[in-house]
């Protein structure tokens, strides 16, 4: 066994039992690191298959942004720990058996259709070792992926205005008016004329 | 020289009753406001009526006399696919002598009236009814289509539904109506089904191309068996005929049918409407000519109808009902000649019929007007001095009944047995037999009828059952003695003598080996022998009743005229003594042969029965139950099932949608 | 056993088939749900790195790069969403969110 595949499974093993631990713990905050040991681990298998730039990228979004995001909601609310768990043992037969299915299917499917494998063709870079992973990514990117590339660029601000919308709350406390209302303001809006007579009579007394 | 006639007369013709009708029914009644009185009331109706006798008979020489005919349309009432529903007149031979009898027989009774119903409270009311009924027989004859034929059907029904049930406050009268009407529906069930089925092979209402069509449509079986589809068709249609013309089993309402007024029944019971069916077989003669099977099933009925009713005529007491079965065995001989493809004899003794018939029936009302309204005969008696006219008219229509020589009913009967004894079809014994026997029959309650009403002791005083069933007493509380009719009444009477006399000894020649009926009835003389043969025999209606007095029916007539004379009037304990002897005959006989026990026990009940289940079984557990119901049900439940799915939870979504790409997975990777 | 292609893909089905239980297991728990999620989201992208790899070019290596992008942005709107629900009903049971219930 080279190298290679030993340390593959290493980080395979380790990337199932974390991710077992995700959706196990019982608590949110090791779930999260767990999640976050998870994607180191995935980083490492991607680095094995020669995919740099994304298994950087992996550690750098992924875990610096999105994860510590995770992390600062779960901090951030104040959630009860103690029900958290209920109901957990009781579909874990049903959802064992849903997953082992699952696993059982895909393996068959796959290892069946894939572990014939010949020799994975080698890219150009390897042999060449002039270009590296980023700058083939770069060159592909820039000329055919251009347009997805926008729309992903405007698919990202979308998704931050959107956000920002969500959960933007008034202050109850200020009194800022719409100055556009206030603009289209009349005078019957505030001002009403009644007529009434110059002298009234008394009101009788008396009146049983 | 084919001429034709007006378009606009024959309009007329009908449509001049139909005013005087609507008229008289709207504004002399309580509906529009009782504008019109009496006086008005039956001139106008008989003014009507009289202008279409007028017409009537002017068609009928222009027919005669000028060979006209007319076979049109008058208006298309709507066109179904291919199927034209027209309104259009067919004037021929038989049409036009057809138009003549009934509006004759229709203006008689209508004078007659005046007399019969002048104390009725529903006056305005019957001469509107009487001249409705005009204008349905005329629709129904003059009609060149089956829809046609079929509209006046069913009116005539309806206007004999609404006479027979004139007193509507009797509930007999109730009775009657309802079981003349229902009784007529089983006939037009299968009328219905016959012309369903002759159009649907045809493809058009009218005679003359369904006529065209007839040799080929004879040669189709009906789908799915083993019959000639004209055998079917003929039958279907005969069922009709039977319930109109109340032969054997749908003879049950026409003896219950003498509720209704005297006038109808001389009218519609007698002379017109139980003639339809005799009619519709004959215009239909193309048809029924190609079917034997037909043929020797309408030969059974007929005798058993002439034979059997007869006997039932025996036993009555009320005058009306001895008039009524003598009607229904007269139906059956018609009926008999039918069978022996002897149509234009069936419509030469209906024509006689209709005249002494309808005399009879309003002799018979003159005579239980002159009683103060006692219809039963063992109460009267030696009446021939108190009511001479009728006295004699009586006589008069009673020989031409019973088939004395020279008298129009001679000829017409004589006729029928003839063709019978020729006819060569298998039930022609059959009804030989049954013609021969009725003779002795007729002649017997014939007599009996005339001796007890009109000779004999006068038992009017012996009646125990003293109060007056019907409505008025004339003013003559006081006195019993009965008394002659007014004018109104005897004119009648008179004027349908004549032609029950007379018509039967002019008219035989050219009506039945003339060109009377060429073009209208059609004999297969290969086949069907029997007007061949009557041809060959006959030398003229002279030496007919010449060799008539020394045939078979003569005798016969004359030993049941004999036998009655004996044992009515020399030997009045004889008949007691008779029915003592054989009373288990004289119950069934009584009791009409229990057929209307059989209909209101069995037949009855099983019906209602059929419908009560077909009602709980069908509409309530198949329609509402499974389907209606069902449906709904259905729906509910498969939503509750697939309800259970949207629980709402997010979980459950994504596992169903992953455990739907599993299963999609396995469906495309192994099992295809 | 050499490494083949079958075993990075393998690799990616078992992580997707754990992050489908944790989707079904974890009632309770909307952050939970959400993580799982990403999960699922990293084993297609390895599952994209590993052809990208096989087949020899960079093809699926840009794709993991735009399903990185639309995750990011998904996951923050996604915890919006939640730190709203909070906000509404004080706690993150995904039970309790049944209102589409049909």
């Amino acid at each position: 066994m080279d190298v290679k595949t030993a340390l593959f499974y290493v980080f395979a093993a380790i990337i199932l039992f974390s991710a077992f631990r995700v959706v196990t713990a019982r608590n949110p905050v090791h779930a999260v690191l767990f999640l976050v040991l998870t994607f180191f681990q995935t980083s490492m298998i991607w680095m094995l298959l020669n995919a740099e730039f994304l298994a950087i990228s992996l550690v750098l979004v992924y875990v610096g942004a999105v994860m510590v995001l995770f992390l600062f909601v779960v901090m951030m609310l104040d959630i009860r720990m103690d029900g958290i768990r209920e109901g957990f043992w009781k579909h874990f037969p049903m959802a064992a058996v849903i997953g082992v299915f699952i696993i059982f299917e895909m393996s068959a499917v796959l290892m069946g259709g894939f572990s014939a494998g010949d020799e994975p063709a080698v890219l150009p870079i390897v042999a060449d070792m002039k270009m590296s992973n980023t700058k083939e990514l770069g060159k592909l990117l820039y000329t055919h992926y251009l347009y997805p590339l926008e729309i992903a660029a405007a698919l990202l601000l979308v998704g931050m205005i959107s956000a920002i919308a969500l959960t933007l709350r008034q202050r109850k406390d200020v009194k800022a008016l719409d100055p556009a209302d206030q603009v289209r303001v009349k005078a019957a809006d505030r001002l009403v004329i009644v007529k009434m007579a110059t002298t009234q009579a008394a009101p009788l007394e008396g009146k049983a | 020289m084919c001429a034709t006639l007006s378009a606009s007369t024959l309009l007329a013709i009908p449509l001049l009753p139909l005013a005087a009708s609507a008229t008289v029914g709207i504004f002399g009644t309580k509906l529009g406001g009782n504008l019109i009185g009496r006086l008005a009331a039956h001139s106008l109706t008989i003014f009507g009526v009289f202008l279409a006798f007028v017409l009537s008979a002017i068609t009928l020489n222009n027919v005669v006399l000028h060979d006209a005919r007319f076979d049109d349309t008058i208006y298309t009432w709507m066109v179904l696919g291919g199927l034209k529903m027209e309104i259009g007149f067919l004037v021929d031979g038989l049409t036009a002598m057809m138009m003549t009898v009934v509006t004759f027989v229709s203006l008689m009774i209508h004078i007659y009236t005046i007399g019969y119903m002048q104390e009725d409270k529903g006056y305005n009311r019957f001469f509107s009814y009487i001249s409705l009924f005009t204008f349905s027989m005329l629709m129904l004859v003059m009609s060149n289509n089956m829809l046609q034929l079929f509209f006046g059907w069913e009116a005539v029904g309806l206007v004999s539904y609404l006479l027979i049930g004139f007193w509507f406050n009797k509930p007999s009268a109730n009775f009657a109506n309802m079981k003349a009407f229902l009784v007529n529906r089983v006939g037009d069930f299968g009328f219905i089904l016959g012309i369903g089925l002759l159009v649907s092979y045809s493809g058009t209402l009218n005679y003359h191309e369904n006529f065209e069509q007839a040799a080929e449509l004879s040669r189709y079986l009906l789908p799915g068996t083993h019959w000639m589809l004209m055998t079917v068709i003929c039958i279907c249609l005969f069922i009709g005929a039977m319930g109109k013309s109340a032969q054997f089993p749908l003879h049950v309402w026409l003896p219950d049918s003498m509720e209704g007024p005297t006038p109808i029944s001389a009218l519609i019971h007698a002379a017109t409407m139980v003639t339809a069916g005799i009619f519709m077989v004959a215009r239909m003669s193309p048809l029924f000519e190609l079917s034997d099977t037909a043929l020797n099933f309408i030969l059974v009925i007929g005798s058993i109808t002439a034979l059997f009713m007869g006997f039932l005529g025996i036993v009555q007491n009320d005058i009306k009902r001895v008039v009524a079965y003598s009607t229904l065995s007269q139906l059956g001989y018609m009926t008999v000649a039918l069978g022996a493809s002897a149509y234009s004899v069936a419509v030469f003794h209906l024509m006689t019929h209709a005249f002494f018939k309808a005399l009879l029936f309003l002799a018979a009302g003159s005579v239980i007007m002159g009683v103060h309204h006692n219809q039963d005969i063992r109460w009267m008696g030696g009446l021939r001095k108190y009511m001479p006219i009728t006295w004699v008219t009586f006589l008069l229509g009673s020989l031409a009944l019973i088939g004395t020589p020279l008298f129009s009913g001679f000829y017409s009967k004589d006729a029928i047995i003839m063709a019978v004894h020729a006819s060569q079809l298998p039930a022609a014994g059959l009804a030989y037999f049954s013609v021969l026997a009725g003779v002795f029959v007729t002649a017997f309650y014939s007599s009996r009828l005339y001796f007890l009403v009109f000779h004999g002791s006068e038992r009017m005083d012996q009646n125990p059952d003293k109060h007056h069933a019907h409505h008025t007493h004339h003013g003559h509380h006081g006195t019993s003695k009965p008394h002659e009719s007014p004018w109104v009444v005897t004119v009648p009477l008179v004027m349908l003598a004549i032609p029950s006399v007379l018509i039967g000894y002019l008219t035989i020649s050219s009506i039945l080996f003339g060109d009377f009926f060429y073009g209208s009835i059609l004999v297969n003389s290969e086949m069907h022998k029997a007007m061949e043969m009557l041809r060959e025999e006959f030398h003229g209606p002279a030496r007919m009743a010449f060799h008539g007095l020394t045939s078979a029916p003569f005798w016969l007539a004359l030993g049941g005229v004999v036998s009655a004379y004996y044992m009515y009037m020399v030997n009045p304990a004889l008949p007691t003594a008779i029915r003592k002897r054989f009373q288990i005959v004289y119950t069934v006989l009584e009791n009409k042969y229990y057929m209307d026990w059989f209909n209101e026990n069995v037949l009855a009940p099983l019906v209602r029965g059929l419908g009560t289940a077909l009602w709980r079984a069908g509409d309530q557990g198949v329609i509402d139950g499974a389907c209606v119901n069902g449906s709904w049900r259905l729906v509910g439940w498969v939503s509750g099932v697939v309800r259970k799915f949207q629980t709402g939870y997010l979980y459950d979504y994504a596992l169903t949608m992953v455990l739907g790409v599993f299963v999609l997975m396995t469906y495309f990777v192994w099992l295809k | 056993m050499t490494l083949t292609l079958g075993h990075f893909l393998s690799l990616g089905a078992i992580l997707f088939a754990l992050s489908v239980v944790g989707i079904f297991l974890n009632r309770k728990n909307l952050i939970v749900l959400m993580m799982a999620i990403e999960l699922m989201l990293l084993a297609v992208n390895t599952n994209f790195v590993a052809f990208s790899y096989d087949l020899g070019n960079m093809h699926g290596q840009i794709f993991v790069f735009f399903i990185m992008t639309v995750a990011a942005a998904e996951s923050a709107i996604g915890l919006a969403i939640l730190v709203l629900l909070f906000r509404n009903k004080s706690n993150i049971n995904v039970d309790e969110l049944n209102s589409l219930k049909g």
